[in-house]
């Protein structure tokens, strides 16, 4: 091998390839049991009087699957492929590779297994008991390694931006991850959190926003700075503005983490302190958002015939979108309205469809051809009606929360002139349900575009190699 | 010490530590470099090219 690659480097592109494939049968999973527990919100009897299907136990599984197994295979893939192609070497080592996709598999299967079983620690998006938690701590600190390792034997002089981001996600979420983790074991399924009260609390969102920060967030960047300055066929509109986006949002995210505490037990200072920092959050996101947009100056026209480009350009608008509301709904006297309610779920979901999942599918697209040998997808087309499936219901789906949101924050604050409650809470629920129902049409339109996606990939891989044609217009660069 | 004080040190040193970067990113001392760097996603197509043309044949 390595007479081999003095000259030119052979990438390790089945770990990729691996990681890639999964993102999309997680993706159906994990977005099919979205819409299966939003249906179960106007339709109650859908949970048979099954423990299992109670949607208590299906909606951390909801979180995982989407968050973990869809977005984290996403990010597994294409930090393994972004960094080998921009250090110009193969992957540190095959071995660990193989090690994080099978562990992380394992990892996803033992949610699937425990989380209907009931057998959660209760803290949000860290549901997974401590065993788990254990194989999850190694399979990131072998991730961190094979990243790192890779990054330090680079041919290239520069470590390129994308790699920042990729490695400032890979590092922050090892430390979130054990230092949330923390627990005392009391049986193999059962254990207690180290740490008590309002100080528990402050832990679970110190991760609980940083797993939105550095997972959701600075990752997906990471994708963005390799694969729209590639699918676009031009570098990002200003490196210099990349720098200094990414030293201002890792150092503001991680202070951000009280705005989730707002009128609780926390101290206020501490409160205020998270809303001050959320706030200023929004100045690094919107840089990146702009200079992700701007990549495609003078190349605006392949918008129009290039749908995996629509792809990246719309999750950066929804990334735009939703780190404006984001901070808003940070502000304390917003935050009195907009908590506990479905507001919050609007918000979550334009960020995690809007941005997380387009961002995704536009460089799975990007990717698939490339790593299975092929010029083009099998079907342009189909990309293009998946873009207007995901479009369509995203908006849907989070014009519905926004609407349920705000009539439930002004029925919660609502007071009769006594000084007594004008609306009990089963009117605000009735006054939710037709909302829920345009939510689970949003979530299905979601859904079937992945499946269309799944059709489309199940046609590339399945071609023999090369026999795809790249139309002009739309062959990745 | 005072937690106003505590407060007080922070905000400047994460103020100089921004001003710090933006001078960094933007001194034109560093701007071959980083013109260099932004061209990273392009610079390895040429293997990229021979690698798919090994798998064609």
């Amino acid at each position: 091998m390595s007479e081999i690659s003095q000259e030119k480097p052979v990438y390790n592109y089945k770990v990729v390839r691996q990681f890639t494939i999964m993102t999309i049968v997680w993706g159906i999973v994990g977005m099919s049991l979205g819409a299966f527990i939003a249906a179960q919100l106007f339709a109650p009897v859908l949970n048979f009087d099954l423990p299992w299907l109670t949607f208590s136990r299906l909606r951390p599984l909801h979180t995982n699957s989407v968050i973990f197994a869809f977005g984290g295979c996403a990010l597994f893939a294409t930090s393994y492929y972004v960094v080998q192609r921009t250090s110009q070497v193969r992957l540190f080592s095959d071995k660990l590779a193989a090690f994080t996709f099978w562990g992380w598999q394992a990892v996803i299967v033992s949610a699937i297994i425990t989380l209907p079983l009931g057998l959660t620690t209760s803290k949000e998006y860290a549901e997974l008991e401590w065993p788990i938690d254990i194989l999850i701590a190694l399979v990131w600190l072998a991730y961190c390694i094979n990243f790192f390792g890779t990054m330090i034997i680079r041919r290239v002089s520069h470590i390129y931006v994308a790699n920042w981001f990729f490695g400032a996600f890979i590092l922050t979420v090892l430390i979130l991850h054990i230092g949330n983790s923390m627990a005392i074991p009391v049986s193999f399924g059962k254990s207690y959190s180290l740490y008590a009260g309002a100080v528990d609390a402050m832990m679970q969102w110190w991760y609980g926003h940083n797993a939105v920060g550095f997972f959701l967030t600075a990752g997906f960047l990471g994708m963005m700075y390799y694969f729209v300055p590639k699918q676009a066929g031009r570098p990002v509109y200003s490196y210099r503005l990349s720098i200094v986006h990414f030293w201002a949002l890792i150092s503001l995210y991680i202070w951000a983490g009280p705005h989730h505490l707002h009128y609780t037990a926390l101290p206020d200072w501490t409160q205020s302190l998270g809303m001050v920092m959320s706030i200023i959050l929004f100045v690094p996101s919107w840089g990146g958002m702009i200079n992700g947009i701007m990549t495609l100056s003078g190349a605006w026209h392949k918008l129009r015939t290039d749908p995996v480009l629509r792809f990246l350009v719309v999750s950066l608008t929804f990334y735009g979108m939703s780190t404006f509301e984001g901070p808003m709904m940070a502000i304390k006297t917003v935050n009195a309205l907009s908590h506990y309610t479905d507001w919050t779920i609007g918000h979550v979901h334009s960020g995690a469809l809007g941005w997380v999942a387009m961002i995704s599918i536009g460089s799975v697209y990007h990717l698939i051809p490339i790593l299975f040998g092929q010029r083009a997808m099998y079907s342009v087309r189909l990309i293009n009606v998946h873009f207007w499936l995901a479009t369509i219901g995203v908006v849907l789906y989070i014009v519905a929360m926004w609407f349920s949101g705000v009539l439930q924050g002004l029925m919660w604050r609502a007071v009769n002139a006594d000084g007594t409650l004008t609306y009990s809470f089963v009117e605000s629920l009735e006054a939710s349900k037709p909302f829920y129902v345009v939510r689970f049409i949003g979530g299905c339109f979601v859904v079937v575009g992945m499946l269309v996606m799944a059709y489309n990939t199940w046609k590339t891989v399945r071609a023999p190699k090369g026999s795809i044609a790249a139309d002009a217009a739309t062959q990745p660069a | 010490m005072d937690q106003g004080i505590v407060g007080t040190i922070f905000t400047l040193v994460v103020f100089i530590c921004f001003f710090a970067v933006v001078w960094w990113a933007f001194s034109s001392r560093n701007k071959k470099k980083f013109d260099d760097a932004a061209n990273l996603p392009f610079a390895d197509e040429d293997h990229q090219e021979s690698d798919k043309k090994k798998r064609e044949s």
